[in-house]
């Protein structure tokens, strides 16, 4: 058999490594954009010689050290020509003011930190959402502009633009390479959980024909959101993360028909579910569980999917202790939309009046307004409690509201059904 | 893509224990699995000896059951880890950072449900 490509061998050690390279120079140049320039030199370098010399024995501390050169080259620059005309050579400049010794050590210690710094920095409030998203897929999980325009539908100059703009703004905030502490680390915390969170989420939402990148986003959600509880093992919320991603993708297989239209929980093949991300995701919420204070928002929503988990059959779904969940999930993060889900789950565990009766107190919600679900879910419980006509006029009213034809089509027939019986 | 690596040690029954320091060793290298966010279980096997195998001929036979240890065969599965990555170069460059001696690892993809085509597909919904 023929010996590995040289260049997907570059390529493939550069999506391991990148991510420890650039975090690793980010500290010791204090600017994720440069750190980024010089990690690509590195890899520049790597398909230069690589192909010649072949692929080292330790090729991630090689790119790290060809990295680690060019800075140095850059730092000789720097001082030799003194004090030049472009601010980003003068910060770095300032930041270099160390030894050459220190610097390698510095750059042969454990990156944990260094990482997680750079995880906070990518998620930076100073960004917008699209930009925390961008940056954090190119410098923690190695996609390629291209890949990323790809996963988000749009063009790669506009992701190339929001990556430049993205480090400008990290550079002119002066946003410190380091990992928040204290009550920072509290307010920052969620910034990155939401990162991830709104990553799985694009995946999830793709369908089936869409391209491989696309539906590789839950993965690498799931994939940082494991990094995460590596380096900040004491964040319960971390771990509540990562046991909902486990959870929620745990239902992949089971959650599409073979029409690609959506199969609802209820009603989904529980055998089709993943027995090993399930056991990882409960194992998560354990841990979440396991630490000082109660669960937060996440945590919650975890706890939630695993009550669905547990139940073997749908019938057996502990819908009184969801119920309560959603109840602290709404007094923590107050939405009619949780407060939806909650009379959902108050109507299967305590029977369709009590769904009923808070479905009433929120239906005037201008959140809600066009909101699908609010009549769908309405007309159910008003369908269970045998007013038939009501029901049928909400399904109608809920038919409306989707451009989706299966699911119009569904709503339509509930209509009709309960129409028969008004 | 899930892929599966399964370690084929070449070590005689009588030493299938490993030493303190191949455990820290490899101890070491699962940590960097999991920092990397790719590992998703990982186990390691008892010798074969106290195994068994359970064998399929023609059909309707009964199958035979044959207590290890297997004189005849040439590997046997010492442990397996499934893992997470964007392709199999990157499964197989985890692979190969493996602490291993005279050992193999082989790398194998996971069947998703998609890589089947559609009448297997069909088959497992009515299952």
């Amino acid at each position: 058999m023929a010996a590995a490509d040289p260049r997907s061998a570059v390529e493939t050690v550069w999506r391991i490594e990148s991510a420890r390279v650039i975090a690793g120079l980010a500290r010791m140049v204090g600017d994720v954009g440069l750190a980024e320039d010089l990690a690509q030199d590195a890899l520049v370098a790597a398909l230069e010689h690589w192909p010649e010399s072949g692929v080292p024995d330790n090729p991630g501390a090689w790119l790290t050290a060809a990295a680690k050169n060019r800075a140095i080259d850059l730092l000789r620059r720097e001082k030799t020509y003194e004090r030049k005309q472009e601010e980003l050579a003068r910060e770095v400049g300032a930041r270099f003011a160390i030894e050459r010794s220190e610097f390698d050590a510095a750059l042969a210690e454990e990156v944990g930190d260094d990482l997680l710094g750079l995880i906070f920095a990518c998620c930076h409030p100073l960004l917008s959402e699209n930009a925390r998203v961008a940056l954090t897929l190119r410098l923690l999980g190695g996609l390629t502009t291209a890949e990323i325009a790809a996963a988000f539908l749009v063009s790669e100059a506009t992701i190339a633009q929001r990556l430049v703009r993205a480090k400008r703004t990290l550079r002119e905030g002066r946003v410190p390479l380091e990992v928040p502490q204290g009550e920072e680390l509290t307010e920052r915390l969620p910034s990155v959980l939401g990162v991830i969170y709104l990553i799985f989420n694009e995946g999830y939402a793709a369908s089936a024909g869409e391209s491989w990148i696309r539906r590789d986003l839950c993965e690498e959600a799931q994939r940082l959101g494991r990094v995460l509880t590596e380096l900040a093992p004491g964040e319960p919320e971390a771990h509540g993360l990562i046991a909902l991603l486990e959870i929620q993708a745990s239902r992949s297989a089971a959650r599409v028909g073979p029409g690609g239209e959506a199969v609802l929980l209820g009603d989904q093949d529980r055998s089709r579910w993943d027995p090993l991300l399930i056991v990882r995701g409960l194992a998560a919420l354990k841990r979440a569980e396991g630490l000082p204070g109660p669960l937060g928002p996440y945590g919650l929503q975890a706890a939630i999917a695993a009550c669905h988990a547990r139940a073997l059959r749908a019938e057996d779904t502990d819908w009184v202790r969801i119920a309560a969940l959603y109840d602290a999930l709404s007094q923590l993060t107050p939405s009619p939309v949780v407060d939806l889900n909650r009379a959902v789950a108050l109507g299967m565990a305590f029977g369709p009046a009590a769904g009923l009766e808070l479905v009433d107190q929120i239906a005037g919600e201008p959140a809600l307004a066009s909101y699908r679900l609010l009549p769908s879910v309405r007309g159910d419980l008003l369908g269970k409690l045998g007013r038939d006509a009501e029901a049928a006029a909400e399904f109608r009213r809920a038919a409306a509201m989707t451009e989706n034809v299966p699911e119009r089509e569904l709503l339509l027939r509930r209509a009709a059904e309960h129409g028969r019986r008004g | 893509m899930r892929f599966m690596m399964f370690m084929y040690p070449e070590i005689a029954e009588e030493e299938w224990s490993p030493s303190a320091e191949a455990v820290a060793e490899m101890s070491r290298y699962n940590e960097e699995l999991r920092k990397a966010g790719i590992l998703l279980a990982l186990d390691g096997l008892h010798p074969p000896g106290e195994g068994a195998r359970v064998k399929f001929s023609s059909s309707g036979e009964a199958p035979t059951v044959t207590d290890g240890p297997f004189a005849e065969a040439k590997e046997v599965v010492g442990g397996y880890w499934v893992i997470q990555t964007r392709s199999k170069e990157e499964a197989v460059e985890w692979a190969k950072r493996c602490p291993g001696e005279n050992c193999t690892i082989e790398v194998r993809r996971v069947f998703e449900m998609e890589d089947f085509p559609k009448d297997v597909q069909e088959a497992v919904e009515q299952g």
